[in-house]
């Protein structure tokens, strides 16, 4: 179970979350920051460029680049030649790295972005959900979810030790809820440099850009090569599932603070019904559980932390009692009529003797609020399908019918 | 004098990258970083798991190599490893005049210190001879053929240098395969200006233009010696250096070493078209005082 890191009200302070995760970035000590500026992960850039106005990273150069493809693209020239290298993003920009998200991952470099998750266009939103960093879901990216702004801060000191282990070398999103998270003041303790120093050595990379040993990057793979370097981008995510889980027990070691390692579990041990989702959403969940198990509901909630690597394994072992999962999603494969999460979920429970059923609820598309009144009527629509079986398989939520 | 650039690489015999890659090598010397954009040049060049380069060299995608060298150029500025390293982009028309061209004008407008070679070859040739905006005025391509009621491609070249001047570049020059020791120098001086440096090269492709690999270098030599592409150098946006051709060749004399402009010869209405390009060529001429 979940060890429960007490959070020191002394060291805490009130800040926007954009501003958390730049001071965390900060405090990783980066060498190359490039991005592009994109409602809602602005803030985030102009508190870096302010932290490099003021002296405060050191060795460190900020690029403004003209489009979100060479951001990331400059990060492949600069992690190639051994540079800490940072991004952030969302949307529209998100999908215009498509094609470099891809290369990054294809040439093993570690770049961490952070990706304030917004809805895509058409129509035009600026307000969240998750279907932007889903569409990149296969391109070799590992995806981290944070559900409130001090595990989003947190979990970019992680996201760099992950991704630039070894044995991973793979890049890595760190998604916060555009807006939800990216825009909002909480009490948080800051990511401390001293114990970030510790946590987070500076980065050895294996093979550099260097005239003294000159080395290709980027070579062609004919049919006779090709399938084994896809083969150990595979390898490589399978392995970023226990480092996952690793960096998350290290980092509470030393800051004593804890959000779960691949997933994290709240009030399972008995649920009959338990709900997956992953974000800020996590937060009204809780405390809709925590009202409806006063009336003696036994419901509880797995929060997925790591979309990718897919954390099947823990997955299966946290609803191996649970009558019935219903899996929200704020994204939609459309033609599927299923959120990515839902899919996943059930994929990872076929060919296994738990035979639960799955119901999927796709909710809170371009930033539509979710209600604690919503969450208790999936709930209680649950407890209906516990009684008679699936009538509804995968939907959307909070339709305005009127509208249609 | 070190091979950073070896053969056994997968180009045609007469390959123009090839000669290019060579060249510009040998300007930059052996303290670089090369990137390359996708093209003839990066898969003739690095078939996993061989490779031509002895610098260190990258390729990403098609259209980002300006941004990948940004990256390099930053990265080692912030790990205090710049130096005298210099950072040098080999990218074909198509990556640079075409697709690549938002990430270059970003490039230059940031001022990185680093200079991007084009190793113009006037169309996409690693796809087939498709038209790119480098492709010349009259000429057949797979993309702009000649045909009943076409003589090829309408539109004359994209000025890509004075684009790059625009930008305020502090040293532009345009060179030729068909000129080794110039293309050797103006790469070396490139590299050796701070910021960033542009030099455009014409290079002839036996495939895509048509012409028996011997004639690369003859080639090249007589489209500048009929003013179709003027040698010079500008530095901070003003032209300091122009190679006199004194009388001029007629431009009939490189048009019919190709077969990308037989139809010039051989269709009707021909003649008009070659007045055309010598328009083209005198202009130049005018221009540059050639």
């Amino acid at each position: 179970m979940t060890p429960k890191g007490d959070l020191k009200m002394d060291k805490m302070v009130v800040v926007e979350g954009s501003y958390a995760v730049a001071h965390a970035v900060k405090v990783c000590r980066p060498n190359v920051i490039s991005a592009y500026p994109i409602t809602p992960q602005t803030h985030i850039v102009e508190d870096l460029a302010k932290f490099i106005a003021d002296g405060e990273i050191q060795n460190c150069e900020c690029i403004n680049v003209e489009s979100e493809f060479s951001a990331l693209s400059a990060l492949v020239g600069s992690s190639a030649v051994g540079a800490r290298s940072y991004s952030a993003t969302t949307s529209q920009g998100l999908e215009l790295m498509h094609e470099v998200l891809f290369n990054v991952a294809g040439m093993r470099l570690p770049i961490v972005m952070t990706v304030a998750n917004r809805a895509v266009s058409a129509p035009i939103n600026i307000w969240n959900d998750h279907q932007d960093a889903i569409s990149q879901r296969d391109t070799g990216w590992i995806q981290l979810y944070g559900e409130n702004i001090q595990e989003v801060s947190d979990m970019t000191a992680q996201a760099f030790k992950i991704a630039e282990d070894k044995d991973i070398l793979m890049p890595a999103m760190v998604c916060m809820d555009g807006f939800i998270l990216s825009h909002v003041y909480e009490p948080l303790v800051m990511l401390e440099q001293d114990l970030t120093d510790e946590f987070l050595p500076s980065y050895e990379p294996l093979n550099i850009l260097d005239p003294k040993k000159p080395l290709s990057f980027g070579a062609f793979a004919d049919p006779n090569y090709y399938t084994e370097f896809r083969y150990m981008q595979q390898k490589a995510m399978t392995n970023a599932l226990k480092k996952i889980e690793d960096a998350a027990d290290e980092f509470y070691d030393l800051f004593g603070r804890y959000y779960g390692g691949l997933i994290d579990e709240y009030q399972t041990e008995d649920a009959d019904i338990i709900l997956m989702a992953m974000g800020s959403i996590i937060g009204t969940i809780k405390d809709t559980i925590d009202k409806l198990r006063q009336k003696g509901v036994k419901v509880g909630l797995l929060k997925v932390r790591a979309f990718r690597p897919f954390p099947a394994e823990a997955i299966r072992k946290a609803v191996k009692d649970a009558k019935i999962v219903v899996v929200l999603d704020k994204n939609i494969s459309l033609g599927l009529n299923e959120g990515a999460l839902f899919t996943e979920t059930k994929s990872c429970l076929y060919n296994t003797s738990n035979h639960v059923p799955v119901v999927g609820y796709m909710i809170g598309h371009g930033g539509r609020d979710i209600r604690m009144s919503t969450i208790e009527n999936i709930i209680s629509e649950a407890q209906e399908v516990m009684k008679s079986g699936i009538k509804v398989e995968s939907q959307f939520t909070d339709l305005r019918e009127e509208l249609l | 004098m070190k091979q950073l650039f070896v053969s056994g690489h997968r180009g045609c015999a007469g390959c123009c990258d090839a000669m290019a890659a060579k060249f510009t090598l040998m300007g930059a010397g052996e303290d670089c970083i090369v990137v390359s954009p996708t093209g003839c040049l990066e898969v003739m060049t690095t078939p996993f798991p061989e490779t031509s380069w002895n610098v260190p060299w990258i390729h990403s995608l098609f259209e980002n190599a300006a941004a990948v060298a940004s990256g390099i150029e930053a990265a080692l500025i912030a790990m205090g490893k710049k130096g005298n390293t210099r950072v040098v982009a080999i990218g074909g028309d198509g990556a640079t005049m075409d697709i690549g061209l938002q990430a270059i004008s970003g490039a230059f407008e940031r001022g990185h210190d680093f200079t991007y070679v084009c190793v113009d070859n006037e169309a996409y040739m690693n796809t087939g001879v498709q038209r790119s905006s480098g492709t010349p005025f009259d000429a057949s391509t797979t993309t702009s053929p000649v045909g009943k009621v076409s003589f090829g491609n309408q539109r004359p070249k994209k000025n890509m240098p004075a684009i790059i001047a625009a930008h305020g570049s502090p040293y532009v020059a345009t060179t030729s395969l068909g000129y080794a020791k110039d293309m050797i120098s103006k790469v070396k001086k490139a590299t050796e200006t701070p910021g960033p440096t542009y030099i455009h090269c014409h290079a002839p492709c036996t495939t895509g233009w048509g012409f028996d690999t011997s004639k690369t270098v003859e080639i090249a030599q007589m489209a500048v010696k009929t003013g179709l592409w003027p040698l010079f150098e500008m530095e901070n946006g003003e032209v300091t250096k122009v190679r006199k051709i004194g009388k001029a060749a007629p431009v009939e004399d490189y048009l019919k070493m190709q077969s990308r402009f037989k139809h010039l010869f051989s269709k009707e209405g021909g003649a008009e078209e070659i007045a055309k390009i010598q328009a083209i060529a005198d202009k130049n001429i005018e221009y540059y005082g050639l």
